[in-house]
């Protein structure tokens, strides 16, 4: 409903898929990159958006959709403000990345397969590896990597932003 | 063409910035995390204030600044990062701050004196190594395809092209005939180095020999196993050595169309792969026209959207076309029918980066180092509990001893203090592969070595583990991973995954009997026969490889409800080791539930009733005490 509601209040928004769309000659082939570039715009794939992609390239929204499931890189849920990745790859497990994980939930109230706050402040994902074995283990906050990390200095990284977000 | 800049590939011609001062600052992601990028704004304020004429751009002709600053690719060193290499007076100096580089500006810039409070020591002799010249970690590898990572500027082309870069390519293109190059290939005896080992000759001859007006090369740069970096350290630092083994492949085998998939998790990969692609056509090196032969050759570089199985051939094919990244039954093979139905050849991205040595220095060459039937070299990522952590490059055949114990600086305890005795296993070639231990640390690391004791070279994740890890909650992460990436084509990889998980969380939870292990090495067994593709194929290695050698651990949790490391918290069972408490009082003030009693100067006990295994105790303990948790 969110997406809806963006769409029907931004009508730019849409402008923004077409130019996506004919930047990639509307041809199906080019779907992955296509749902790449949607997702950078809205930073999730809004349902209502694969159903006028699949419009568009002439293919059925199954097809599209199975597509956005298949590769975890998609998410079909909006995700929070702020991303929260932690690295859980061979390297980083076998030095511990999984109290990380659990601190972090629990600071945020995470439980069982929730991944996202209530507030829509922060979305916490493990993922397989991001190739910085030599800082095992690694959390990635934005797109900026912190290596040797603890329990304890993860909390401390969510605090800072909770405290920088309620100034 | 640019034929100035095409004057460069003759050594003979133009000696460039020789003789200049160099500042190399490691920008591979591990050094930037640290902070590489603060320190690189810091050395451009510090240098401009002492009044050196600096640059930061390769200029082939004659410099007239006195230093060129510039940042590189990974040096393989991360644990010791950020790193900052001057040049001609060969000084590496490692954990570097923005604090320090008033003191290297001041000191060996201006002044030509080492600043030893940041070089590095040498933790087995204490004495301090100027330069990597003098660093056991190098000292031991041998550097083809990262030798110019980390000196070269991976955005310059020019700099490349002065390291001797894109002759092979244009040799390949314009004095070689196809079969000629295909022979030179499979003459060097190179195997793919992504996984399976397959040669890449044949792969090419297969594909050469196809009659099609249109042929695919493909670069696999989805490098997925968790643990390994080599390819994104090679992209990020070389990326036109890949880019030129590329060439020579499409050259090869007679394609016009080529494509790089790399992971979308290594965004500075992808942007430097982008970068080599746009300016190898701005001096048409891509094009309709390359090298001025009259042969077309396009590149595009495409990103990957995050499933581990699509670096499998067919799965890549299908993820390129815009399906689900599910593989498909081969034959027939990419080489004869692949990418849109067309010939297609896939390499993996170090493949391709060892093509351009072999067209470059020959196939006698390159056979020299490694072994018989595993020739050249093969880079590793080393990670785990070993003090250097970091990429490495050695030839095939060397030992796991020397790998882990002197380029790896030994095995690290959960403190990161080096252990004499502390080393349990190597889990190499990521969730494919399978566990080595003490009774291999003298085999020598190459293809069919590796094969005959169950487990691969993979792609070349290397992860050691000291005696505090559960070689069963090792098998259940590969596992969780594996039944996590199965794209669920194969009924037997999908759900017999699924079900070997569960086993292992029984194991882990306690709940297993005698029966569960022997089902799990019979559906281990289902899944290698019933699974289409390498990921089902080769999913429950890690599982027989654990259970072959470990096989007293699996027992442990199934028959006594023990974990004998304690990493099982359902079945940790903590105690002291009355021979080493010395009665120091610290892990009895520090225990949240009072479980630990005991007089001042006298072994402590702990109370299994109150213990809620939290481990605080042994973190405590300086004279590792606590065992089992």
């Amino acid at each position: 409903m969110r997406a809806q509601a963006k769409l029907d209040s931004n009508g730019r928004k849409l402008v923004k898929i077409f130019t996506i769309l004919d930047k990639h000659e509307r041809k199906p082939a080019r779907l992955v990159p296509i749902l790449q570039a949607v997702q950078e715009e809205y930073r999730y794939l809004p349902q209502e958006v694969l159903t006028y992609v699949a419009t568009a390239l002439d293919i059925s929204p199954a097809r599209v959709f199975g597509v956005a499931t298949f590769y975890s890189h998609f998410a079909i849920a909006p995700k929070g403000k702020h991303l929260v990745r932690l690295c859980d790859g061979t390297a980083c497990h076998v030095k511990d990345s999984v109290p990380i994980l659990d601190a972090i939930r629990k600071r945020l109230k995470l439980e069982g397969k929730k991944v996202t706050t209530d507030d829509m402040l922060f979305t916490v994902e493990t993922v397989a590896c991001l190739g910085a074995c030599g800082l095992a283990p690694v959390v990635v906050v934005n797109d900026q990597v912190y290596g040797a990390m603890t329990p304890a200095g993860a909390v401390k990284l969510i605090e800072e932003i909770i405290a920088r977000e309620q100034s | 063409m640019n034929h100035r800049i095409l004057n460069i590939l003759d050594p003979a011609a133009g000696n460039g910035c020789k003789t200049q001062r160099r500042v190399i600052v490691c920008a591979g992601t591990g050094c930037v995390a640290n902070g590489a990028y603060q320190v690189i704004t810091a050395f451009k304020e510090q240098i401009a204030a002492a009044g050196i004429s600096m640059t930061t751009e390769f200029k082939a002709e004659e410099s007239s600044h006195d230093l060129r600053l510039n940042k590189s690719g990974c040096q393989g060193f991360c644990q010791m990062g950020p790193l900052v290499t001057i040049l001609p007076d060969q000084i590496l100096y490692n954990k570097v701050t923005v604090a320090d580089v008033d003191d290297i500006v001041r000191q060996t810039l201006v002044g030509g004196k080492v600043v030893d409070r940041l070089l590095y020591v040498d933790p087995t002799t204490r004495k301090p190594c100027q330069g990597i010249q003098d660093i056991p970690f190098y000292q031991r590898q041998q550097r083809f395809v990262l030798k110019e990572c980390g000196v070269i500027d991976p955005e310059s082309i020019l700099e490349y092209l002065h390291h001797g870069g894109y002759a092979a390519a244009k040799k390949a293109i314009l004095q070689m005939t196809q079969v000629e190059i295909v022979q030179e290939i499979t003459r060097s005896g190179l195997r793919g180095r992504g996984g399976g080992g397959f040669p890449t000759g044949r792969k090419w001859e297969a594909a050469r020999t196809q009659k099609s007006a249109k042929k695919y090369v493909i670069c696999n740069a989805d490098e997925g196993d968790p643990g390994a970096f080599m390819n994104r350290s090679v992209m990020e630092g070389n990326p036109h050595s890949v880019l030129e083994g590329l060439m020579i492949a499409a050259r090869a085998i007679g394609a016009d169309e080529t494509l790089i998939y790399v992971r979308t998790e290594y965004p500075l990969a992808v942007a430097r792969m982008k970068r080599a692609v746009e300016k190898a056509q701005q001096l048409g090196f891509l094009g309709d026209n390359i090298f001025g032969s009259g042969q077309a050759l396009h590149c595009e570089v495409m990103e990957g959207a995050g499933a581990f199985v699509c670096g499998e051939e067919t799965a890549m094919i299908a993820s390129i076309e815009g399906q689900r990244g599910m593989p498909r039954p081969k034959p027939p093979f990419p080489a004869q029918s692949g990418l849109w139905g067309k010939p297609t050849i896939i390499n993996n991205v170090e493949t391709l980066a060892h093509v351009v040595r072999v067209i470059n220095e020959g196939a006698d060459k390159f056979k020299q180092l490694g072994s018989a039937a595993s020739p050249g070299t093969k880079t590793f990522a080393l990670t785990g509990h070993v003090a250097n952590t970091g990429l490495i490059e050695v030839p095939f055949g060397t030992t796991l001893r020397e790998v882990v114990m002197q380029i790896g600086g030994g095995i690290t305890d959960r403190r990161g203090k080096v252990k004499a005795n502390g080393f349990k296993a190597v889990q190499i070639g990521g969730p494919s592969g399978g566990c080595l231990t003490q009774e291999h640390l003298d085999l020598p690391l190459d293809y069919d070595s590796l094969r005959s004791v169950g487990a691969m070279v993979g792609s070349g994740g290397l992860v050691a583990m000291n005696e505090k890890t559960c070689m069963v909650s090792i098998a259940r992460f590969f596992m969780d991973f594996t039944q996590r990436e199965s794209c669920g084509k194969c009924v037997l990889c999908r759900e017999g995954t699924r079900q070997l998980l569960a086993m292992l969380d029984d194991i882990i939870e306690g709940h297993a009997t005698g029966e569960t292990i022997a089902l799990m090495e019979k559906l281990a067994l289902a899944v290698q026969k019933g699974s289409l593709c390498g990921l089902g194929k080769t999913a429950p290695n890690p599982v027989l490889s654990t259970l072959r050698y470990f096989r007293a651990e699996y027992d442990a949790h199934v028959f006594h409800k023990h974990c004998p490391t304690g990493q099982c918290k359902a079945l940790a069972r903590p105690s002291i080791d009355p021979a080493k408490c010395k009665g120091c009082m610290a892990c009895g003030k520090k225990c949240p539930v009072g479980a630990i009693s005991g007089e001042r100067k006298q072994p402590h006990v702990i109370d299994q009733g109150k213990c809620i295994v939290c481990g605080v105790c042994a973190d405590t303990c300086k004279l590792d005490a606590v065992t089992g948790v």
